[in-house]
C-alpha cells in the first residue's frame, strides 16, 4: 500500500510556526506554510534580550526546577504546573539545538554559551545573542525550514492570509481558507491538520510594541467558529519602550539584566539634564521598593511601580509620562556588545546616545498572556506526554496552535525571556501532536467531500465582496486608532470596574461604526484594504473578550490589577508563612496569635480569593459576544502562594 | 509647523505605468514616514483635493529588524521606519526600489534574495532536533564577527546601490555572497564549504562583483560587506587551485 501523504498547514511562520515546520518534516509530513509576508519578517526577530533554559554554568545553584517555579511563581500561578514543567526541563536542549543550528549566541571565554540575568529570577539563565536574540533566533528556523523548502517537504505561501478553518459537518477541522494578497483570490487548502503560529493581538491596541501584522485575527477568528478563548484580559504591559507616534518601540529587559538602572529626580518637576542631578537626588524606586529583585522584578511588578510613580506621585521626569532607563555607568564597548541592537534603536528614533545620556522610557503593550484554549495531556508524573494528540489542540478538533497565540504557558503574567522559550517548545510540541493526529484519523482529509470546502470559499468570497461593497462614511483606520486609543485609556495597568463595563458599551458602539465604514480601496490587485477591514472587524470582537474577561475577574494578579481588590500584603509578611498555615490548618485550629499582626486575616482573604478566582478565563462566542465561564488550573505540583519579589 | 509634503511614486500593478502624486500630512514631532503614510491612509486625499485608493506598502516591525519596509526615500534606499521626517529634506520623495519588480506603489517583490539562499545553501545542516548535545564552543571574537554578518535582514539596499545586479541579470550579490562566508565560518557550517563556494563561482557569482564598494555604504547594519566579498574571492580562488591540483 502506498503511504500517504500526511500534511499539516502552518499558519505563520514565526518562532512557533518555523519549530512547528522543522519538527514536522523531520517527521516525513509535508508542510504548506501560509504568512502575510516572508516568514523572515515575521514579528519574532523583535524579540531582543534573550532565552531561558537553566544549565546552571555558573554555579549559582540554578535547575530547570527553579525555573519551573519562577515561572509558575511570575506568572501568578495561573499557568499549568506540568506543561510549565516540561518547558523548563526542555529548555537547556532547545537552547542545544538552536545553537547546534548556528545562532550567535554570546560566548564566555572558553566558547561556551554566555548567560545573563533578566526578570522575575535570581539567577543567570538568559543565553542570548547580543540584543537582537529574536531575530537570530527566527532565522536560524528559517534558514533550516529554507533547507526543507529547497527539498520539497515545505511549501511557502507567503504574501497570503489565513482567513477562517475548514470545518465539516462533524465539527472537525479539516483545511484552511486562504486569501492570496496579491491576486486577492480566495481558496481552500486541505490539511490533515491546520496549526495557527500567528501571534499576539498587540495591535487591537492600536499601540504598542507589536509589528503591524500582530492584530489577532487569526484566533479571533477560530473563536468567532467556537473555539475557545482563555485567559483574555491578562495582557503584558512591558516596562520600558520608548514613547511613540506610530509604535512604543519595546527597550528590552535585558537593559536592566546587565546593570540598568530605573530611577526619576526626587524632586518632581526637577528639568535638570540627568547628568547633573546627584545621586542622592534620584529615587531608584524599584532599587529602594525590592531591594532583594531591584530593577529585575517581574513587568507587572516594574510597571505598576511606574505608573505609581507617574500618575499617583507625580514624579515623571519634568511631569512627564517618562522615567529614565540609566546605564551610563557601563563602558561604552560593554554596552555595544551585549545590547548594540537596542541602542541603536534607541539612537535612531530619538537622536541620543543611551551610553551617554539616560534613556527616558515608560510602559507599553507588549504580549498576551492570554490566547487560544489548547489542550494537552500529562504523563501522570509532572511531565506532559510528548506523543499526545490533545497536546495544542483548540477546542475544534485538528485545529492547532503555539506560541504567543495559545495560552497555556504564561500564566497571568509572563517572564521576561521565556517566549522565546514557549515559542519553540510549543512549536516542537504541536509539530508532533499534529503529525500523530494525522496518524490516528479514521478519513483522511483527501476523502473529504469537495463540498466542505467549496462552502466556506463561498461563505468567505461573499464575506469580502460585501467589504468591498461597503461605502460608508468611516474611515477603517482611523476608526482603528479610536478602538486603539479606548482600550488603552482603560484597560491598561489599573483597572476599575466602572471604566471597564463604559468601555464594553463603547465597544458597542464602535461595533455598529463598523458597519458605516468606506472600502476605500475597491481595485484587485495588492489591495490590503478589504483584508484590514477583516482584520478589524476580528480586533472588535477581540477587544470584547479582553475587556469582558477583566471587568468580569474581581481581583489582583499578575497584570490583571485592579486596586479595589488588592488583597493588602502585609509588609513584613513572608509567603512561606502561608505554607505553614495551610499545613497547619489540616490538623490543627490556627490563632490570630500563631503569626505576626494581620498575617492570619491577610492569608485567609487570600486562600478565599484564589478559592474563587485561580481559575483559567474562557471566553466562547455566544450572541454576538463572549461568554465567559471558568476552568480550573493545574497546580499539582507547586502550591500557591503569594508573590514576593522585596 | 508646516505640513509635510510627500511626493509619492505610484504604479497599480506590476505591468502598470508609474505616475507620482502629492500628499500633506500635519507636521508630528518625531514623525517618520511610516506614520505620515499611515496618516494618508486615515485621509487619502492628495494635495489638490483629489480622493484616491491609500498608497500601498509595506511594513512590519517598524524598528528596522524585520527589513520589510526599504524603500527609496529622497533617492536614497533604506528603511522608511526609521527614516525621520526631522532629519530630512523636504519636499520628500518616495520611490519603490527599482532593482526588484514593483508589485503595487512602494511594495517590490524581492523573493529573488531568498531564492539566492537557497541556492548557495545557505542554513546549517543539522543531524536533527533531538536532544542530542552541545554545539561546538566557539571562541567569542568569532561569534562577534559572524553575529555582525548574522544581522542582515534581506533588505536588498546593498543590491538596489549595485551598479553590478540588475532586474534582469542573476548576479547573487553582497548579501548573499555575506551569508556564505558566514555559514561556511562556522565549524557545522564548513562542512558544506566546498558546495557553497561552487554555487558562489557559477554565473552571476563572485567574479561578476565590479568592486563599486557601495554595498557597504548603504547597508543599515553597517555589515561588511566588502570583507565579504574579498574573503569570497579568497576561498573560490583558494578553491579553484585546490581543484587543479587534484584534478
Amino acid at each position: 500500500m502506498k503511504k500517504r501523504n500526511r500534511k499539516v498547514i502552518i499558519i505563520g511562520g514565526g518562532l512557533a510556526g518555523l519549530a512547528a515546520a522543522v519538527r514536522a518534516c523531520e517527521l516525513n509530513m509535508s508542510v504548506d506554510m501560509i504568512s502575510y509576508q516572508p516568514v523572515k519578517r515575521s514579528h519574532s526577530v523583535c524579540a531582543q534580550g534573550g532565552i531561558n533554559g537553566a544549565m546552571d554554568t555558573q554555579g549559582e545553584g540554578d535547575s530547570p526546577e527553579v525555573h519551573f517555579y519562577d515561572t509558575v511563581k511570575g506568572g501568578d500561578f495561573l499557568a499549568h504546573q506540568p506543561l510549565v514543567r516540561d518547558m523548563c526541563h526542555q529548555a537547556p536542549a532547545i537552547i542545544h539545538l538552536l545553537d547546534r543550528m548556528g545562532v550567535p549566541f554570546n560566548r564566555t571565554s572558553e566558547g561556551h554559551l554566555q548567560f545573563r540575568r533578566f526578570g522575575g529570577t535570581l539567577f543567570s539563565r538568559t543565553a542570548f545573542a547580543g540584543a537582537t536574540t529574536g531575530q537570530q533566533l527566527v532565522y536560524a528556523l528559517d534558514e533550516q525550514v529554507r533547507k526543507h523548502e529547497s527539498e520539497g517537504t515545505v511549501t511557502k505561501r507567503e504574501w497570503h492570509e489565513y482567513l477562517g478553518a475548514v470545518v465539516d459537518d462533524q465539527g472537525i477541522c479539516r483545511g484552511a481558507t486562504i486569501h492570496d494578497l496579491r491576486t486577492g483570490k480566495i481558496f481552500t487548502l486541505r490539511g490533515d491538520a491546520v496549526i495557527l503560529a500567528t501571534g499576539g493581538p498587540g495591535n487591537v491596541y492600536s499601540r504598542s510594541t507589536n509589528s503591524t501584522v500582530c492584530t489577532g485575527a487569526a484566533t479571533t477568528s477560530a473563536y468567532l467558529q467556537g473555539a475557545k478563548y482563555a485567559n483574555g484580559e491578562f495582557i503584558q504591559i512591558h516596562p520600558t519602550a520608548i514613547p511613540g507616534a506610530d509604535k512604543l518601540r519595546l527597550m528590552s529587559e535585558s537593559a536592566r539584566g546587565e546593570g540598568g538602572r530605573i530611577w526619576v529626580p526626587r524632586t518632581p518637576g526637577d528639568s535638570r539634564p540627568p547628568k547633573e542631578i546627584p545621586e542622592n537626588e534620584r529615587y531608584y524606586f524599584l532599587e529602594e521598593n525590592y531591594p532583594l529583585f531591584g530593577n529585575l522584578v517581574p513587568r507587572d511588578v516594574a510597571s505598576r511601580e511606574i505608573y505609581a510613580v507617574v500618575y499617583e506621585q507625580k514624579m515623571g521626569i519634568a511631569g512627564e509620562a517618562m522615567v529614565y532607563l540609566d546605564l551610563t555607568h557601563h563602558r561604552k564597548e560593554y554596552l555595544e556588545d551585549k545590547l548594540g541592537g537596542i541602542l541603536d534603536i534607541y539612537r535612531k528614533f530619538t537622536g541620543q546616545d543611551p551610553s551617554e545620556t539616560p534613556m527616558k522610557i515608560f510602559p507599553a503593550v507588549h504580549y498576551s498572556m492570554g490566547g487560544l484554549w489548547v489542550d494537552y495531556e500529562d504523563d501522570g508524573h509532572g511531565m506532559i506526554d510528548q506523543n499526545s494528540v490533545r497536546n495544542q489542540m483548540t477546542s475544534i478538533k485538528g485545529l492547532y496552535a503555539a506560541g504567543e497565540a495559545d495560552y497555556q504557558y504564561h500564566g497571568a503574567n509572563r517572564l521576561g525571556a521565556n517566549s522565546l522559550l514557549s515559542c519553540i517548545y510549543s512549536g516542537l510540541l504541536v509539530g508532533r501532536a499534529a503529525f500523530n493526529y494525522s496518524k490516528s484519523m479514521d478519513v483522511a482529509s483527501e476523502d473529504i467531500s469537495s463540498s466542505v470546502y467549496e462552502g466556506e470559499e463561498t461563505i468567505w468570497n461573499n464575506r469580502f465582496e460585501g467589504m468591498k461593497r461597503m461605502n460608508g462614511k468611516e474611515n477603517p483606520y482611523s476608526l482603528h486608532s479610536e478602538l486603539g486609543e479606548l482600550l488603552l485609556e482603560n484597560v491598561l495597568i489599573v483597572r476599575e470596574n466602572s471604566k471597564l463595563s463604559s468601555t464594553l458599551e463603547k465597544l458597542e458602539e464602535i461595533e455598529s461604526r463598523f458597519k458605516d465604514v468606506k472600502c476605500l480601496d475597491t481595485t484587485h490587485w495588492s489591495n490590503p484594504m478589504p483584508s484590514f477591514i477583516n482584520q478589524l472587524r476580528c480586533m472588535i470582537q477581540l477587544s470584547k473578550i479582553i475587556t469582558k474577561g477583566a471587568l468580569l475577574r474581581n481581583e489582583f494578579r499578575g497584570a490583571h490589577y485592579k486596586p479595589e481588590f488588592d488583597l493588602q500584603q502585609p509588609k513584613n509578611f513572608d509567603p512561606h508563612e502561608y505554607i505553614d498555615y495551610l499545613e497547619r490548618t489540616h490538623y490543627e485550629e490556627v490563632n490570630d496569635s500563631d503569626f505576626p499582626e494581620g498575617h492570619l486575616d491577610y492569608m485567609k482573604r487570600f486562600q478565599a480569593n484564589n478559592e474563587k478566582w485561580l481559575k483559567t478565563t474562557i471566553a466562547q462566542f455566544k450572541n454576538n459576544g463572549p461568554e465567559i465561564t471558568y476552568d480550573e488550573v493545574n497546580t499539582s505540583l507547586i502550591t500557591p502562594r503569594p508573590r514576593k519579589y522585596d | 509647523m508646516k505640513p509635510i509634503s510627500l511626493k509619492i511614486k505610484r504604479q497599480d500593478g506590476p505591468n502598470g505605468r508609474s505616475y507620482w502624486q502629492t500628499f500633506e500630512t500635519p507636521y508630528r514631532p518625531f514623525a517618520n514616514v511610516i506614520s505620515c503614510l499611515q496618516e494618508i491612509q486615515k485621509s487619502p486625499v492628495t494635495r489638490e483635493g483629489k480622493k484616491v485608493p491609500p498608497v500601498v506598502w509595506d511594513c512590519n516591525c517598524l524598528e528596522e529588524v524585520c527589513g520589510s519596509c526599504t524603500m527609496l526615500v529622497n533617492g536614497k534606499v533604506r528603511q522608511a521606519c526609521t527614516a525621520l521626517i526631522d532629519n530630512l529634506e523636504g519636499p520628500l520623495t518616495l520611490e519603490p526600489m527599482s532593482k526588484f519588480p514593483v508589485v503595487r506603489d512602494l511594495q517590490v517583490d524581492r523573493s529573488r534574495m531568498f531564492e539566492n539562499l537557497k541556492k548557495t545553501n545557505s542554513w546549517i545542516d543539522i543531524d536533527g532536533t533531538h536532544d542530542i548535545g552541545e554545539g561546538p564552543a566557539i571562541p567569542d571574537q568569532d561569534r562577534a564577527t559572524a553575529y555582525v554578518l548574522s544581522e542582515c535582514m534581506t533588505c536588498g539596499c546593498c543590491l538596489e546601490a549595485c551598479p553590478q545586479f540588475t532586474l534582469d541579470n542573476s548576479f547573487l550579490g553582497a548579501a548573499t555572497f555575506s551569508q556564505v562566508r558566514l555559514f561556511n565560518m562556522h565549524p557545522t557550517g564548513a562542512t558544506q564549504k566546498e558546495k557553497r563556494l561552487e554555487a558562489v563561482m557559477k554565473e552571476g557569482g563572485i567574479t561578476d562583483c565590479g568592486n563599486a564598494q557601495v554595498c557597504v555604504e548603504v547597508c543599515p547594519k553597517k555589515i561588511p560587506l566588502t570583507d565579504s566579498i574579498a574573503e569570497m574571492s579568497r576561498e573560490t580562488s583558494l578553491l579553484s587551485i585546490k581543484k587543479i591540483f587534484n584534478s
